[in-house]
């Protein structure tokens, strides 16, 4: 009876305390500029189906993509065993219960088989995992400016959550066989590994049971404090990444946003007596026109580019195949998707239990010392980070839970362009080139069709088709 | 069409349909072409131009140009972040094309291509677009070009450069390989191609700027990637970054006579540039797509 309170006082305390932080984040999200992304759905379910629950995009990575298959099939398929560790844990002590889905037979067989046998390769997995980013020379994604302090600690936190989880469940496991073995009972179920474990375990019922308690209760208080450590790392991405995927944009990557506002104005420039429809307005009365053009900070971006800071378990594919980080200039899109989520935690809802996922002091930019001054552009976020993208959407292509980190560079360069005219000056140029001559190169719109001058062709008769 | 026709061999002079005169005339012409401004005044570029309207011109299909009615399609500005002017230029470019009721334009600039696809018609502007890679891989299927007949490519050892904006931007990556196999050459994929392809450097306005500071020019990665490819220098493709999937050790091979062949203006000047920096402009050609096709069917004049 004890047991089943302290359960049940753990269980709510463990959901309530991750809606709560939930709460912030869907605060946090809901604090981006408006934009409609309804529409579509068996596009989108077609989508999320491939990319997310499919991981279609890790595949283009054999190696990574194989072991972070095992690790999330075993999320999956080890956390039905939970809901069976929730019933017994509720109800099991008062009842005089244990192992309550064992009624379905040859099937809970198959299942628990299954769960150890993905546990195992969980492990290893993870210890694969580790290897990648802690020896001497780790995968080169899992380094640079933005992969230290927290990320870097953060990263390794979830691997060692991972092993202890799997350890706590074999464990239990284990311990439960072998009771039932000395007291000559059968033990529903198999289990393949923990089977071959039962000789480390002492031979005595009493300790045996007492450490099947231990191993159950590390089990699922283990998963109730890294559900609860999810909202503050980068491995809320097995949650947010579904909707993320749901939510992405389905048009062709090359097709940039356009900005109503300015169609509006242009075409009343155009013509005079063009009526500029009123903006729409907010049920209090309140205008949701945007008052600047472009982003400088969270909040100008549109709502799904701040989900998508929640989405990025920062692995760095992004940052891998960007032409210009490649070639050694400053601009990495995983460093400006990691920079959103530290400001929205900044600015806004924060920190969640943990301290926000920054990446330390010794990041590039200069520290400020009024938070509200520093913005996402120029206080995170540098304009020679910004100039340097060639917007060749290599990013957009190899994210695998869709993040799109060049709409929130082109945000910002509108604002430093239409907001600050703080383009480089190259730039100028080549806009006053297109407004003056029709072209962004200096050549007078007079010669624009100077090339069909004295064209000739080799004279060849044209194939006939029948 | 002309009331003499001349033997195969000579020269005819071609002049080119300006969308006024058919309008003037009450024509409607079948394709529009766009030209692009680095098609109308980038010197290496205008040689693609020329070469393509060859090509119009050899099939035979109705074409017109808008000549100097037409303006940038705003490109640059709009990747630079300039919306304002980006949406300038693009209504004057839609109330010129709307005026003549164009319905079907063709471009060799994937960036032209994207720009008036893609986002003309928020601004009342739908047209069918076709990029000039797609065109000519239809001209080819259809028979109406052969590809025989001028210079032979068989053998030549070829690579080609996917443009952001044709492949990454609007999933076009086989129509220029068809195109390009069609000439019978020996086609060698670089080992960061389609949607793995590595940008040339100069797409999102970086063409009229210095890049930022950094350790080497994008266009420099890419060509040393495009020569080790076409040499089969299995060291230098070792180091690369950036690459998704690996493939097979490579067999070496003399850089003479080979090809780097692009689809895009600004990858045409960036690789072009990057062999020159190489030393290697002796050995090594930068050709678009409509080059090859008009030299293999033999109407360059």
């Amino acid at each position: 009876m004890l047991q089943s309170i302290l359960f049940l006082l753990l269980l709510v305390a463990a959901f309530g305390l991750f809606a709560w932080q939930v709460r912030k984040i869907w605060a946090n999200i809901h604090v981006g500029r408006e934009r409609d992304m309804s529409g579509h759905p068996a596009e989108r379910f077609r989508k999320t189906l491939l990319v997310a629950f499919g991981q279609q995009k890790m595949f283009k990575r054999l190696t990574p993509a194989l072991l972070h298959l095992v690790v999330y099939v075993g999320f999956l398929v080890i956390n039905i065993e939970v809901i069976e560790i929730v019933i017994d844990g509720l109800f099991g002590n008062i009842f005089g219960f244990h192992r309550s889905l064992k009624f379905l037979g040859p099937v809970y067989d198959v299942l628990m088989a299954t769960n150890e046998i993905l546990a195992a390769l969980v492990i290893i997995a993870v210890a694969a995992f580790w290897w990648r980013r802690n020896r001497t020379n780790p995968v080169k994604r899992f380094t640079g400016v933005e992969l230290r302090a927290w990320p870097k600690l953060d990263a390794n936190v979830i691997l060692y959550i991972e092993v202890i989880l799997m350890v706590a469940l074999f464990f239990m496991n284990t311990a439960d066989l072998k009771m039932h073995q000395m007291l000559g009972e059968e033990m529903p179920g198999t289990f393949p590994v923990s089977s071959l474990l039962v000789g480390l375990l002492p031979s005595d019922a009493g300790t045996l049971h007492v450490l099947e308690r231990i191993g159950w209760w590390a089990h699922i208080t283990g998963i109730f404090i890294f559900l609860n450590y999810l909202p503050s790392s980068k491995h809320f991405h097995i949650i947010i990444s579904f909707p993320n995927v749901w939510y992405s944009r389905l048009v062709p990557q090359g097709q940039f946003s356009n900005v109503e506002s300015i169609t509006h104005e242009v075409k009343a420039m155009m013509d005079p007596s063009y009526v500029v429809p009123p903006a729409p307005t907010a049920p209090d009365g309140s205008t949701l026109a945007p008052t600047s053009f472009g982003a400088k900070d969270v909040e100008d971006l549109p709502w799904t580019n701040l989900m998508n800071a929640y989405s990025c378990t920062e692995c760095g594919r992004c940052t891998s195949v960007c032409p210009a980080n490649l070639t050694g200039k400053l601009l990495s899109p995983r460093k400006i998707i990691m920079d959103t989520r530290d400001r929205m935690e900044e600015k806004y809802e924060s920190p969640l239990i943990f301290r926000p996922n920054q990446y330390g002091p010794e990041a590039k930019h200069e520290p400020v010392t009024d938070l509200m001054e520093a913005t996402l552009l120029r206080g995170k976020v540098t304009p020679e980070e910004l100039w340097a993208c060639t917007t060749c959407n290599a990013c957009v292509e190899s994210c695998p839970v869709n993040i799109n980190p060049l709409e929130s560079i082109i945000e910002m360069r509108r604002f430093l362009v239409l907001e600050e005219s703080a383009a480089p000056n190259s730039l100028n140029v080549m806009f006053s080139n297109i407004e003056n001559n029709g072209a962004p190169w200096a050549f007078s719109p007079s010669d624009r069709f100077n090339w069909a001058d004295d064209l000739f062709a080799a004279e060849k008769p044209a194939v006939t088709v029948a | 069409m002309s009331p003499t026709t001349p033997a195969a061999g000579e020269k005819r002079q071609i002049t080119v349909p300006v969308m006024a005169d058919l309008a003037a005339r009450n024509e409607s012409p079948e394709i529009l072409f766009w030209v692009g401004c680095a098609g109308a005044f980038d010197d290496r570029y205008k040689r693609v131009t020329r070469a393509f309207v060859r090509i119009l011109d050899h099939v035979g299909v109705k074409y017109a140009v808008l000549g100097l009615e037409e303006s940038c399609t705003g490109d640059p500005a709009k990747r630079a972040g300039n919306e304002f002017l980006f949406q300038m230029q693009a209504m004057q470019n839609i109330t010129t094309m709307n005026g003549y009721g164009i319905k079907k334009i063709v471009t060799a600039c994937p960036h032209c291509f994207n720009t008036i696809k893609n986002e003309y018609p928020a601004l009342g502007g739908d047209y069918e677009v076709i990029h000039h890679s797609t065109y000519l891989q239809q001209l080819i299927n259809e028979g109406k070009v052969g590809v025989t007949g001028g210079e032979s490519f068989k053998g030549r050892r070829i690579t080609f450069h996917d443009s952001c904006y044709l492949g990454r931007a609007n999933n076009i990556y086989e129509a220029p390989r068809e195109v390009l196999a069609a000439l019978d050459a020996d086609l060698v994929e670089m080992k960061r191609s389609r949607a793995n392809g590595l940008c040339c450097g100069a797409g999102g306005a970086q063409m009229w700027k210095e890049p930022e500071p950094g350790k080497k020019d994008i266009n420099i990665e890419r060509t040393e990637e495009a020569l080790a490819t076409l040499s089969g220098a299995a060291a230098a493709l070792q180091n690369l970054g950036g690459v998704e999937t690996e493939t097979d050790a490579p067999s070496q091979h003399s850089l003479q006579g080979s090809i780097i062949a692009v689809s895009c203006p600004f990858c045409m000047t960036m690789m072009s540039d990057g062999v020159k920096n190489k030393e290697q402009e002796n050995a090594v050609q930068v050709f678009d797509l409509a080059e090859l096709v008009a030299s293999a069917e033999g109407i360059n004049a």
